[in-house]
């Protein structure tokens, strides 16, 4: 069984990001970027598949910049067997192209499963798996947190409102990993040494006759609201006292 | 302008995130239609008639809706799309696993927890976990959005009376089935929607502890319970309750963090809070610098002590 894993370069996770002065975006230069850390988690989980036996070949794709090959190289240490960057410096790559141009990877490559993040940390947008799959036709079972196949059947724990949800999908069948899916493991160095040798191969949205060009338009990025600065106190008397005389909430 | 709304039901009940994004249909204006699809919803239906500023409601009772599969929902939406110039969905589980499916087979763009509605076509949401405001105006034939419910206050559940229209559409992708579902009853008040909520962090321990110190407290006040993304990986309680990015996005009148130490992920589910209050060991915890009122010290000695003198 084959597996495709689509992982997107974002800002790391860590950062507290700028906005640009004249409010065109946030200010990414010179800061600190890595593999978004769902995508993570579905490479992990593709890996895990393929330990068990169940998936034979993991194929990870990356729609970005140039640069994007840094987390491709970490997704075959990680145990991806080969790599595909479309690549397009464009900036403002909407959710339903990134869909497209994996559906036109998917058509050619053929996988039993597709595996991506529930979202990516930077956008938030929480839509290219479910696009992808309404594009292919297929299943989707978006927030998982536990994947088990059987046969040409896919069952996955979904994590929902209220509590969790069991569904069963045929194959191929697209899925959207939650936190709660695994924990992904350190990369060794070893590892890192071989993912250099793992075939990854560059391509343009062109090549899938996707145009980039979103028909949302970002026309300004601001700070949110800053909250004013609180005050310590040093008894709960003293809180009780505030919440009810002076916030007035209880 | 004629937006179609997708109702928040569990085929009895219709949510209350309903009526936050009819709000959200007004501001944007127009007559709004919702749409209430499931397997024997004919309350939800009546309940969504009497819904405040709904114009119509259309009732599409069949099986194949029952648990709201994204497959089959989607394509009924889709079906149903035509002459409307807005499709909106809360930004529930559901939503999210939904509305980007439509969008995909309309081939239009769609956005994403919308905070604010600017014009009929631009609205505002936040992106960087809560640490940008983003403007996007959309130029698509037809706008989809999912709504986050905490920016829009609910409109009133009664004094609607929309006329109730049958769907006679099943539409089975036949792609995916459901197996089993594990909803967690509680008498407390919806997270989402509670006043007041009280939250545990991985200081709280244990989950016993958490129970043993919060409940208390929570009972007290009416609350709902919540907690960090670490309570929720440790263990300590189920993750239907975490609040934070990759959880539920809260926005009560007083959130009280317990042994939380403010990660930027936590606070960009709770962070638009009226008051928020911490209680923490550590001084130079970051929830310190968005609480409007903070305590250092053990959670397992001042919380009882709050509790004794609420």
């Amino acid at each position: 069984m084959k597996a495709l894993v689509a992982v997107k370069r974002v800002v790391d996770a860590n950062v507290k990001v700028r906005i640009k002065p004249d409010h065109s975006g946030v200010d990414l230069t010179n800061v600190k970027m890595s593999i978004n850390p769902f995508c993570e988690i579905a490479v992990e989980e593709a890996v895990r598949l393929k330990e068990k036996g169940i998936v034979s070949e993991i194929v990870i794709v990356a729609v970005g910049p140039k640069e994007a090959q840094e987390q491709l190289r970490s997704s075959m240490a990680l145990g991806g067997d080969r790599s595909i960057l479309v690549e397009t410096n464009h900036d403002d790559l909407g959710a339903l192209e990134v869909a497209k141009i994996l559906k036109g990877i998917a058509l050619e490559e053929k996988p039993d499963l597709i595996l991506l993040g529930k979202q990516a940390i930077d956008d938030e947008s929480n839509q290219v798996g479910q696009m992808l799959s309404a594009l292919l036709g297929s299943g989707q079972a978006t927030f998982a947190s536990e994947i088990t196949v059987n046969g040409d059947k896919v069952q996955v724990i979904r994590e929902i409102d209220g509590g969790l949800q069991t569904i069963e999908l045929t194959q191929p069948a697209v899925i959207t990993a939650d936190l709660r899916l695994n924990e992904p493991r350190y990369v060794k160095l070893p590892d890192i040494m071989k993912a250099r040798k793992k075939p990854l191969d560059v391509k343009t949205p062109a090549d899938y006759q996707v145009t980039v060009a979103t028909k949302l338009k970002t026309i300004a990025v601001e700070n949110p609201p800053e909250r004013q600065a609180g005050i310590r106190v040093n008894s709960v008397d003293e809180l009780v006292d505030k919440l009810k005389n002076e916030a007035k909430v209880i | 302008m004629s937006i179609l709304v997708i109702a928040e039901h569990d085929n009895q009940t219709l949510n209350s995130a309903t009526l936050h994004v009819v709000a959200a249909a007004q501001q944007i204006g127009g007559e709004v239609t919702v749409l209430v699809a499931g397997q024997n919803v004919h309350a939800v239906a009546e309940q969504a008639q009497h819904v405040a500023g709904v114009g119509r409601v259309l009732a599409a009772d069949q099986a194949v809706y029952a648990h709201h599969l994204a497959e089959n929902l989607s394509a009924l939406v889709v079906d149903l799309a035509n002459g409307y110039t807005h499709i909106l969905a809360p930004s529930t589980t559901t939503g999210k696993n939904v509305l980007p499916r439509v969008a995909a087979l309309l081939d239009v763009s769609m956005v994403t927890d919308i905070i604010a509605v600017n014009a009929a076509n631009t609205f505002k949401r936040a992106i960087y976990a809560g640490n940008a405001i983003a403007t996007v105006q959309s130029e698509e034939r037809i706008i989809l959005a999912t709504v986050r419910t905490t920016a829009f206050d609910a409109v009133a559940a009664e004094g609607g009376s929309a006329q109730i229209e049958t769907i006679d559409l099943a539409k089975d992708a036949g792609v995916s089935q459901f197996v089993t579902e594990e909803i967690i009853k509680t008498d407390r008040p919806e997270l989402s929607a509670a006043r007041v909520v009280v939250s545990g962090g991985r200081g709280v321990g244990s989950g016993e502890n958490y129970h043993q110190v919060l409940d208390p407290l929570a009972d007290k006040l009416g609350a709902a319970l919540g907690a960090s993304r670490a309570a929720v990986d440790a263990g300590f309680v189920p993750n239907d309750m975490q609040v934070g990015q990759t959880g539920k996005i809260v926005a009560p009148d007083l959130y009280i963090a317990a042994g939380i130490s403010g990660a930027i992920q936590h606070l960009a589910g709770m962070k638009d809070s009226k008051v928020i209050v911490a209680i923490n060991k550590d001084e130079e915890a970051p929830i310190n610098a968005v609480a409007d009122y903070w305590l250092v010290g053990d959670l397992n000695d001042v919380v009882p002590e709050l509790v004794s003198k609420i």
